[in-house]
């Protein structure tokens, strides 16, 4: 009862997204730019659970969304920059309601002990059983290339050792519609899921790990460029 | 829709029905080995005689969205395969903006307009595009490659279309109209493949294009241009307005040009670096795999035909 109860909430407060997914994600993704998806049956059928992925462009959060079933829509949510998502009044409303961000301040780890947990609302996302969608490279870099990648998903892999992290390597998206640009190009997507991880004591260790897992997945829906290049 | 695509399609069911029983004959016979990749395309051609015959059944304007959707998915996995600049996105925007335009000609019968756009006006207007967005570097490579796509995927495929809107004409079994023209293209084109498949592995020894498509081989090219130009010379009074000299010559075309397609795109694919153009198509790799002999066809086929007969 309760848990019908916890649905029927999450569903009410859902509309706009539901709405967002299918009028926007599905159609741009599917029909707009095309997608492929390697290991399908490696993403998660039910959370907790952490989605690990490159991050090219504002179409990655679209295209991740697009790979669960409308029905599991409520329970993904992505974690997202607050200094950017949340930089104007509208556009914070649309990205809390519409597209369902969990606001990250950036760069505050390394703020010391004593500030509020940046990450704490990712912590209530995991408790509640939701799939987090997660950048480690933390911005949108050049297209194709993958920047270092930071230490926040360690924090969250340490803090729940038993949630898998499932990296996912996105390509295409940032030929797309790449840092800078509105308007779409339609570039066929390719996505590759990897083996879940899990957090370890070591931070190093971890990210190397994660690093390692997302080029092994770049390898494999990369098109090897002209010899000249 | 009239009879003879009635019995048209009937025998494209027909067949698919035999290629899907030999198959279940063969994973009976043979259980240790894996017919995954035959029975995925077999599969995919039931997908695409569904395809054809949604295009075909209904109405002229249905058929020719449907072929400019065609296009547009064939355009973008070219250009998905090939590598492009991030400056040029505005250019390729305007690149997808000529496949609608394209279709609206031919949806219109504007033949001149038709035949002019994409080789004089948007050869013209994209390079403009690209030197107003002003990056130097690779400009020629841009330019030559996104028109070549254009060329491949958006006018020549748009002739298929065209055939569709020519005026209906007197044949040998009564009036031909354009769908009846589309479907002995189509037919005889993607025959030709599997014909010149066949008669490879059957007698093949001979490599015809050793470094471009290995498994190519000249008597497969010749068993199929046989095979296909007496087929073309025994549909020809039921599709087309075509007198049975003009048969066997659109016959010996569409074969031996079918073939070259083939390698051309095979040439680019070794170019690139990749075996399948793509995979949206399960069992044939991209929709460029299959459309690659029509590339050359649907023009060839079309500028013969009309030619001698409009």
């Amino acid at each position: 009862m309760n848990k019908l109860l916890n649905m029927a909430s999450r569903w009410a407060e859902t509309p706009l997204r539901l709405l967002f997914v299918t009028c926007v994600a599905y159609p741009v993704v599917w029909l707009w730019l095309g997608i492929h998806v390697r290991h399908r049956e490696r993403l998660p059928s039910r959370g907790p659970a952490i989605i690990a992925a490159n991050h090219n462009s504002h179409l990655d959060i679209l295209a991740l969304l697009s790979l669960f079933p409308l029905l599991r829509i409520p329970g993904v949510q992505p974690a997202a920059a607050a200094d950017y998502f949340c930089q104007n009044r509208w556009l914070k409303w649309f990205s809390l309601h519409v597209i369902g961000i969990i606001p990250v301040v950036r760069g505050s780890l390394h703020g010391g002990p004593g500030g509020p947990d940046p990450l704490a609302d990712c912590y209530r996302a995991l408790e509640a059983g939701k799939v987090l969608v997660i950048f480690p490279e933390g911005t949108r870099g050049a297209p194709e290339e993958m920047a270092e990648l930071k230490a926040g998903i360690w924090h969250l892999a340490r803090r729940f050792p038993e949630v898998p992290v499932i990296p996912v390597y996105l390509h295409g998206l940032g030929k797309a519609m790449p840092k800078g640009t509105l308007i779409p190009v339609p570039f066929y997507v390719k996505v590759a899921v990897g083996q879940p991880l899990h957090g370890c004591a070591d931070k190093l260790d971890f990210l190397h790990l994660l690093r390692e897992q997302l080029t092994w997945l770049q390898h494999k829906v990369h098109t090897p460029a002209l010899a000249d290049d | 829709m009239n009879d003879v695509l009635n019995y048209a399609f009937g025998g494209i069911v027909g067949l698919l029905l035999t290629a899907s029983g030999v198959l279940a004959g063969l994973m009976r016979a043979r259980p240790g080995r894996n017919f995954r990749e035959l029975k995925l395309r077999i599969q995919t051609w039931w997908w695409l005689a569904g395809l054809l015959f949604l295009a075909l059944g209904f109405n002229r304007t249905v058929a020719v969205v449907v072929l400019g959707l065609v296009s547009f998915m064939a355009f973008k996995e070219f250009i998905s395969l090939i590598p492009t600049r991030p400056i040029d996105n505005g250019a390729l925007l305007l690149a997808y903006l000529a496949i609608p335009v394209q279709y609206l000609w031919v949806g219109r019968g504007w033949y001149g307009m038709f035949i002019i756009f994409i080789p004089v006006y948007v050869f013209l207007l994209l390079p403009l595009r690209m030197a107003i967005a002003g990056e130097t570097k690779g400009f020629l490579r841009a330019a030559g490659t996104i028109h070549w796509g254009l060329m491949t995927t958006v006018f020549s495929l748009s002739h298929l279309a065209y055939l569709l809107v020519l005026p209906a004409h007197a044949g040998a079994h009564g009036p031909v109209r354009g769908e009846m023209l589309v479907f002995y293209l189509l037919v005889l084109t993607q025959l030709n493949d599997v014909a010149q498949f066949l008669w490879g592995k059957w007698l093949g020894r001979h490599k015809a294009a050793p470094s471009v498509s290995p498994n190519k081989t000249v008597e497969g090219l010749l068993g199929g241009v046989a095979t296909t130009t007496l087929l073309a010379w025994l549909l020809a009074p039921w599709f087309t307005p075509l007198a049975p000299l003009h048969a066997v010559l659109a016959g010996v075309l569409i074969s031996t040009f079918g073939f070259t397609g083939d390698v051309v795109i095979s040439a680019i694919k070794r170019d690139i670096g990749v075996k399948d153009s793509g995979s949206l198509l399960p069992g044939h790799g991209g929709i460029l795999d299959r459309l690659d002999s029509l590339t050359y066809t649907a023009p060839l086929f079309f500028h013969f035909l009309y030619y001698f007969y409009y």
